[in-house]
């Protein structure tokens, strides 16, 4: 008999993944035993320590809070809207809620019987891919590295690495050596520095052995030979050695066979001819799967910034595919953002490097605007600066010297490695961007007791940094004295919020977006400068006045502001939700348009009519916070 | 007079006799004043019919759906396409079912018996509903059985309890059902399908249910309970 409830079911579900893959006659006959589910607001579709009950579920209509209970507090992990599913992972590894689930407003919600889904769908390729995907987005740690790397092992290749037919010349790395004559020690202690685990022992440039952690562990923390013995007494050999010609799958199988981690690769494939590089598991594992966890040792071990340009590409398509694959923006924020600020601090150790000399005096190497506060997903401009300690007046100039250069290396590096010299300036090569701990500290109080509008501007830009590399003492006084010249000063704070309120409004007063009337990018709409510097604007100086030290990312400080600000919890939590799903757009965007700009200019006839309703309902928070800002800063003054 | 009661008073004493599907249903009606919301079971329906006179216009198609606690199970819902003589040019239109059709027809004795079936136990749900139990009802007649004995609730009337005191003046108004839809936000994809309406409404009926249950005290007398200014 015709059933025309679960045709419209079907219909709705055939739009979202996993679903979107399967043939429609299939996802009628799972929408038969279907569910729906009427929720109102704040009742609760399962709850945290209580045991499953054979059903998973996907949002129709409104949305459901994820999260998750600390003895008081809760933990906001998720916001699921239209078409997200939900409850899925306690079903696959049959455990207990670990999460709990309520309606953000009133929902209806379809509840898929797993028994049935499980039956119907095992042998099915994408919607498995999916489970998995899901399965690693919905962990409880934010950024798990040990689960993740299990689960995303043998996921899903990149499109470029083919595992049969690719060499493995694109994918060894540099090997390092040492002598057939150097002790123990000093093997250790090249390793070390290299940060490898694992290090060959070379005659005349040809491989001989290989000494690794294991082969340390075994033979000198045990005791059996001191550290002062020749390498040759402890090293495994033979080696296993390989031409740069075979193919991944063909080293794979050589590691397995030989139970190594790790190949040497020469010249022609024999033990008797030059070293010319090395190949890991783990190089293999990257390759095909772009594990965040993978990717983060690969940055830290990364010896050139030839290599971090590889990386902050594979970073890319990591980003690109988390997107599509939809997973929870929150963890693909975190992770980008974790990696991201990894290849920077990389890429100034390497330049250090470079320079060959050590610098004169502690010094800090800080991030200004989106990388700072970790929302940097799509590469930007870079904008940074560099923090010295204080040094005697007259070779203060030559220090300063010094640090430019240092400076011009980093942003050298920085730019081959994909972010672009920043158009105004605002970077450490610029002798106003590159102080000591007392200029600052002059600069600061200078942009707080003078606010000009250019003072208040640069103070909104150089307010959300971040420290990098260096000595991070030397960063954290800057935000002291930060706190210190703002605290109740309230004049300060009426000019930032003025600055902060005087965005454009995003939407016109028919209720349509309000587009750009010419340029470059006429007719579109500029989500960056119309939609999300509004919130983080208003985010800074909301923080600045909690002295809230530390916290950069603006969803987490909305977060934070909740907590402190029972009253405005609301505010705050439409606020943090609407930042996260304004800078997805933005991301997507970035995405499409890769090259041109980062995003911030969307074409209106690109967006669907469902994220139209969606990016206007984002907009109501930033009236709301606008209006706590003017009150409170009495900024209409 | 007296001749005339005592020639009927056989026929109104003596033992009804009514097939056992009837029997059946009339006897799961009986205690369902006792029981909770969450425990009751609510059917929502609604018919398309050839026109608005339910004596002389006959059911093209019945859909209904089974609420229990907050939830539709969709493998258990109800459609039937009814075979019927009787066939309006004009209401064409707006329920867009064809005299032959390429659907599935079942006979009306056959759908209503169905339906009497699936509405066991249950509390009749719909957007005035007095109208479609009405046609159910004739239906019956003809079918020579009694009237349907369910308890009913109609969402135009719900939906008015709804409305704050200062907005009393909209008692007197009829609610539409495509008007209900647009203040409740309710989509109305396939209105003017049974089915389609029978899901509307049940969307509808659940939001008016979280509305009226906002302190969490409502009970299943107080559904019933229509103050006599609404009217």
């Amino acid at each position: 008999m015709k059933n025309s409830i679960a045709e419209r079911i079907t219909d709705f579900i055939k739009n979202y993944p996993p679903f979107d893959h399967v043939a429609y006659p299939d996802l009628y006959e799972l929408a038969v035993e279907i569910n729906v589910i009427y929720l109102d607001k704040d009742e609760a579709l399962y709850t945290q320590g209580k045991p499953h009950n054979d059903h998973f579920y996907i949002v129709n209509q409104g949305a459901i809070r994820i999260y998750r209970q600390e003895g008081e507090n809760t933990v906001d992990v998720e916001m699921c809207d239209e078409g997200d599913v939900l409850g899925l992972r306690p079903l696959i590894v049959n455990e207990n809620y670990l999460l709990n689930a309520k309606a953000y407003e009133e929902s209806i919600i379809y509840a898929i019987p797993i028994d049935f889904f499980n039956t119907k769908f095992e042998n099915h390729t994408e919607i498995n891919k999916y489970l998995i995907t899901r399965f690693a987005s919905n962990s409880t740690t934010r950024f798990s590295q040990e689960e993740n790397e299990h689960i995303f092992a043998d996921y899903k290749r990149t499109r470029q690495t083919d595992y049969f037919s690719s060499k493995i010349l694109n994918l060894m790395t540099s090997a390092i050596s040492c002598s057939h004559k150097h002790t123990v020690r000093e093997a250790a202690q090249i390793m070390s520095e290299n940060k490898i685990s694992s290090i060959f022992i070379s005659k005349k440039s040809k491989p001989i052995g290989i000494v690794t952690n294991k082969v340390l562990l075994h033979n000198i923390a045990t005791g059996k030979f001191s550290i002062d013995e020749n390498v040759k007494e402890i090293m495994n050999a033979p080696i296993v050695t390989a031409s740069p010609d075979i193919s991944i799958a063909e080293a794979q199988i050589i590691m397995l066979k030989n139970k190594v981690e790790n190949v040497c690769i020469t010249k022609d494939g024999t033990r008797d001819s030059k070293i010319t590089g090395m190949l890991t598991q783990q190089d293999i594992v990257a390759s095909l799967s772009n594990n965040p966890a993978v990717l983060m040792k690969q940055i830290n071990r990364a010896r050139s910034i030839s290599r971090l340009r590889d990386l902050r590409q594979q970073l890319n398509d990591l980003l690109k595919r988390y997107i599509d694959q939809k997973i929870s923006f929150t963890h693909t924020l975190t992770v980008v953002a974790e990696l991201n600020e990894s290849i920077n601090q990389r890429a100034v150790e390497l330049s250090v490097k470079e320079l060959d000399t050590a610098p004169p005096c502690p010094f800090a190497f800080f991030a200004l605007g989106s990388q700072a506060r970790k929302e940097q997903l799509v590469p930007t401009d870079q904008d940074n600066g560099i923090i010295f300690d204080d040094v005697e007046e007259d070779n203060l100039e030559n220090v300063r010297q010094f640090f430019m250069n240092l400076a011009a290396t980093i942003t050298k590096n920085l730019h081959s490695i994909g972010y672009e010299y920043c158009p105004a300036e605002m970077m450490a090569s610029n002798p106003e961007w590159c102080l000591s701990k007392k200029e600052w500290e002059e600069k600061f109080k200078n942009w707080i007791y003078n606010p000009t509008d250019k003072n208040v501007l640069l103070s909104a830009i150089f307010f959300d940094f971040n420290f990098v590399f260096g000595t991070k003492e030397l960063v954290n006084n800057m935000s002291d004295i930060v706190y210190q010249h703002t605290q109740n000063n309230k004049r300060f704070f009426m000019f930032l919020a003025k600055d902060a309120l005087k965005s454009p409004s995003p939407i016109g007063f028919f209720r349509q977006f309000l587009v750009d009337q010419d340029g470059a990018h006429k007719d579109q709409f500029n989500i960056k400068q119309r939609a999300i510097m509004p919130l983080i604007d208003a985010a800074r100086i909301l923080t600045l006045q909690h002295n809230l030290q530390g916290i950069n990312n603006t969803a987490e400080r909305y977060y934070k502001l909740r907590e402190l600000e029972p009253q405005n919890a609301e505010v705050y939590e439409a606020c943090a939700y609407a930042f996260k799903a304004l800078l997805k757009f933005k991301t997507k965007s970035g995405l499409a348009s890769l090259g041109e700009d980062d995003g911030k200019f969307i074409k209106l006839e690109t967006l669907s009519k469902s994220d139209k309703v969606k990016l206007r309902r984002c907009f109501k928070p930033i009236k709301s916070i606008q209006e706590v800002i003017t009150v409170r800063f009495q900024a209409n003054l | 007079m007296i001749d005339f009661i005592k020639k009927n008073i056989k026929y109104y004493f003596a033992p009804k006799k009514y097939p056992d599907y009837w029997k059946a249903y009339s006897e799961t009606l009986k205690h369902i004043h006792s029981k909770s919301i969450s425990d009751s079971k609510f059917v929502v329906f609604d018919c398309e019919t050839s026109g608005l006179d339910p004596k002389t216009d006959r059911i093209l198609s019945m859909g209904a759906i089974t609420i229990h606690g907050n939830m539709i199970q969709v493998k258990n819902t109800f459609e039937r396409y009814l075979h019927q003589d009787v066939f309006k040019r004009e209401s064409v239109a707006i329920h867009g079912l064809l005299k032959n059709g390429n659907y599935h027809k079942t006979e009306e004795a056959e759908a209503i018996k169905d339906f009497l079936k699936y509405i066991e136990g249950a509390i009749l749900v719909g957007h005035h509903i007095n109208f479609d139990v009405n046609c159910v009802n004739y239906a019956l007649k003809r079918m020579g059985l009694p009237k349907l004995k369910n308890k009913t609730l109609d969402t135009s009337v719900l939906f008015k309890k709804t409305k704050h005191q200062v907005y009393s003046h909209v008692n007197n108004k009829v609610f539409s059902l495509d008007e209900v839809c647009d203040e409740l936000k309710v989509s109305k994809k396939d209105r003017h399908t049974a089915y389609g309406d029978a899901y509307i409404t049940a969307i509808v009926f659940f939001r008016i249910l979280g509305k009226l249950n906002k302190n969490n005290d409502l009970t299943l007398k107080d559904l019933f309970y229509t103050p006599k200014m609404i009217y």
